[in-house]
């Protein structure tokens, strides 16, 4: 059963077509990421002409770089796992049972992905003073959780839905306790919405600013924000700011590496 | 599903309940707070009632930026919802493609936002941007800083590129669980293509298509950082989207009343809407059943 949805023969050109486009900004970013400043700014060239590893080098061996990306991924593992390990019990309460308020309920939680984040930039800030949690990458991962945590209800509710209740009864005839139920039998059938939605929270985490930016200054500072700043600094040094650019996509490009085939496999539907 | 009622259920809910109660309802409560007050500094504050929803409604400048997001978001799911379910169709099912397809498609989404806006500005500028000055050499003088239709299609193209992805990735999420047997089903009763699409695989992604359109009408409606770091809401106002607006009045201006009613009124409109999406979508999802 190979081809057994594709339209014609031509139809793997749409993927490849749309992932040169995709493609070529970024090369163009790598190819910066490896030029000298006058370079950039000089004669306009396809690939570098005498490549340059200083501007990797600028980022590698000051700590006000690194720390950046080391900030960044700690808030977002963080995150990530607090978000999905709440998610998982929630999920299952809103596709498996109805109870009092449950639909308001899944409506208010969504809304919260709904609010601009522009909205809670500055209440954010107080809130987290007050508790004295500034410029922690608690605080960071804690305010995430607004965005992300309903994202991992819905996608696990979606998932859940999706699995046959019957599953659930006979587990519970053949004695299994709603843990042992939960670990053992039920989340590996979801393991696929696991990963899509361990990657979603890995993803609005990592790319989000305005927030991460708002609730640190120096010990949790992310990378991103670290860029804005060192650009403005140093007027445009547009081949570290390439460079930067460049490293801010290799942990996300490794992770989605890692969850392929959870999103791939698909989840055992009827195969049960 | 049939589903059992049992309270008890509140109790799955509750760290969840918690978790989003003390990032979201603290917060609102502040803005609310300021919303109704004016001040003068030093922390004093007076009662000014709807004052502030009376300005930002009768003012156009709010009403402009209202539109120009409105359409920026009706163009934008017109254009990615549609491609990202073709090219989720045209994605290779086995192989080596597979692994291939995904971690390059996925690239865009896991990039910062502002790196996002660098990319495309430093692509599209007409001295150092691959893309300007191969527009500019085509004879077509791109000027994106200058020009507020340039602007509005690089921004247009940014997103495009940006999140297009996401639609893909949950479309195909949604087009390999179908089993193996609806489309053998689907030949043995000699199915045209059309309508293994129309009665097989866009009812199995009815549930992620509404997640993927909320989430691109929310993001989309909620665009800051991205134009603001390529267009900076320019040239003129041409790209000043609702959250640039209003990030404009509460940090360039201080204006914490009018901004802070005008967050409330920018989280209804975008409330309502997912609100409409939502009941359209999940009603037309009970009349299938």
């Amino acid at each position: 059963m190979t081809n057994n949805s594709s339209g014609s023969r031509f139809g793997f050109l749409i993927p490849v077509i749309y992932i040169v486009f995709l493609l070529l900004p970024i090369y163009w970013l790598v190819n910066m990421s490896f030029k000298t400043n006058s370079e950039i700014l000089g004669q306009l060239t396809l690939w570098p002409t005498n490549p340059t590893l200083r501007n990797y080098t600028v980022i590698f061996t000051d700590p006000a770089w690194y720390n950046g990306y080391i900030n960044s991924i700690i808030y977002v593992v963080m995150n990530t796992v607090i978000s999905v390990l709440v998610a998982l019990p929630a999920a299952y309460a809103f596709s498996r049972y109805r109870f009092l308020g449950d639909k308001h309920l899944f409506f208010w939680l969504l809304t919260n992905r709904m609010a601009p984040p522009a909205v809670f930039a500055l209440p954010f800030f107080q809130l987290y003073s007050a508790f004295g949690l500034i410029d922690t990458h608690i605080a960071v991962a804690i305010a995430h959780c607004l965005f992300n945590v309903p994202l991992a209800v819905w996608i696990l509710e979606g998932f859940m839905s999706g699995v046959p209740k019957e599953i659930d009864e006979t587990a519970y005839i053949d004695g299994y306790s709603f843990p042992r139920f939960f670990v053992k039998i039920f989340m590996p059938l979801i393991a696929s919405g696991i990963g899509v939605a361990a990657f979603f929270c890995f993803m609005f985490s990592w790319v989000e600013l305005l927030i991460a930016r708002t609730l640190t200054t120096t010990d949790a500072k992310p990378i991103a924000a670290t860029m804005t700043r060192t650009v403005s600094a140093s007027g445009m040094d547009w081949g570290v700011l390439a460079a930067a650019g460049v490293l801010t996509i290799i942990p996300g490009a490794l992770v989605i590496y890692f969850v392929r085939n959870y999103i791939a496999k698909g989840f055992a539907l009827g195969r049960v | 599903m049939e589903k059992t009622w049992n309270n008890k259920a509140w109790f799955l809910v509750l760290p969840v309940l918690l978790l989003v109660a003390f990032s979201a309802v603290i917060p609102l409560m502040t803005v609310v707070n300021y919303s109704v007050q004016d001040t003068f500094g030093n922390n004093q504050f007076f009662w000014a009632g709807t004052d502030w929803f009376v300005e930002i409604l009768t003012s156009p400048r709010f009403w402009d930026a209202l539109w120009r997001n409105l359409i920026f978001s009706g163009v934008i799911l017109a254009i990615e919802v549609p491609l990202g379910i073709l090219i989720a169709l045209n994605m290779p099912k086995h192989g080596i493609g597979v692994p291939v397809c995904l971690v390059l498609m996925a690239l865009p989404l896991l990039i910062p936002w502002n790196v996002v806006g660098t990319i495309w500005q430093v692509f599209g500028r007409v001295d150092i941007g691959l893309l300007g000055y191969f527009l500019n050499s085509l004879g077509i003088s791109y000027n994106y800083t200058q020009n507020p239709a340039h602007a509005w299609a690089t921004v247009i193209v940014m997103d495009v590129w940006h999140w297009t992805s996401l639609v893909v990735l949950l479309c195909y999420a949604g087009l390999v669980s179908i089993p193996d047997a609806y489309y053998q089903a689907a030949r043995i009763d000699g199915a045209s293509r059309w309508s293994v699409f129309r009665y097989i695989q866009l009812p199995k992604m009815k549930r992620v298509l509404l997640i993927a359109v909320l989430l691109r009408f929310m993001d989309s409606f909620m665009i800051y950082t991205e134009p603001f770091v390529v267009t900076g809401g320019g040239p003129g106002n041409s790209t000043t989207f609702l959250s640039i607006d209003l990030v404009k009045m509460a940090i360039g201006q201080f204006d914490l009343g009018p901004a802070a009613a005008m967050s409330i009124i920018y989280f209804l409109i975008i409330l309502l809407l997912s609100w409409v999406f939502y009941t359209v979508m999940t009603q037309s999802d009970a009349e299938q059943k």
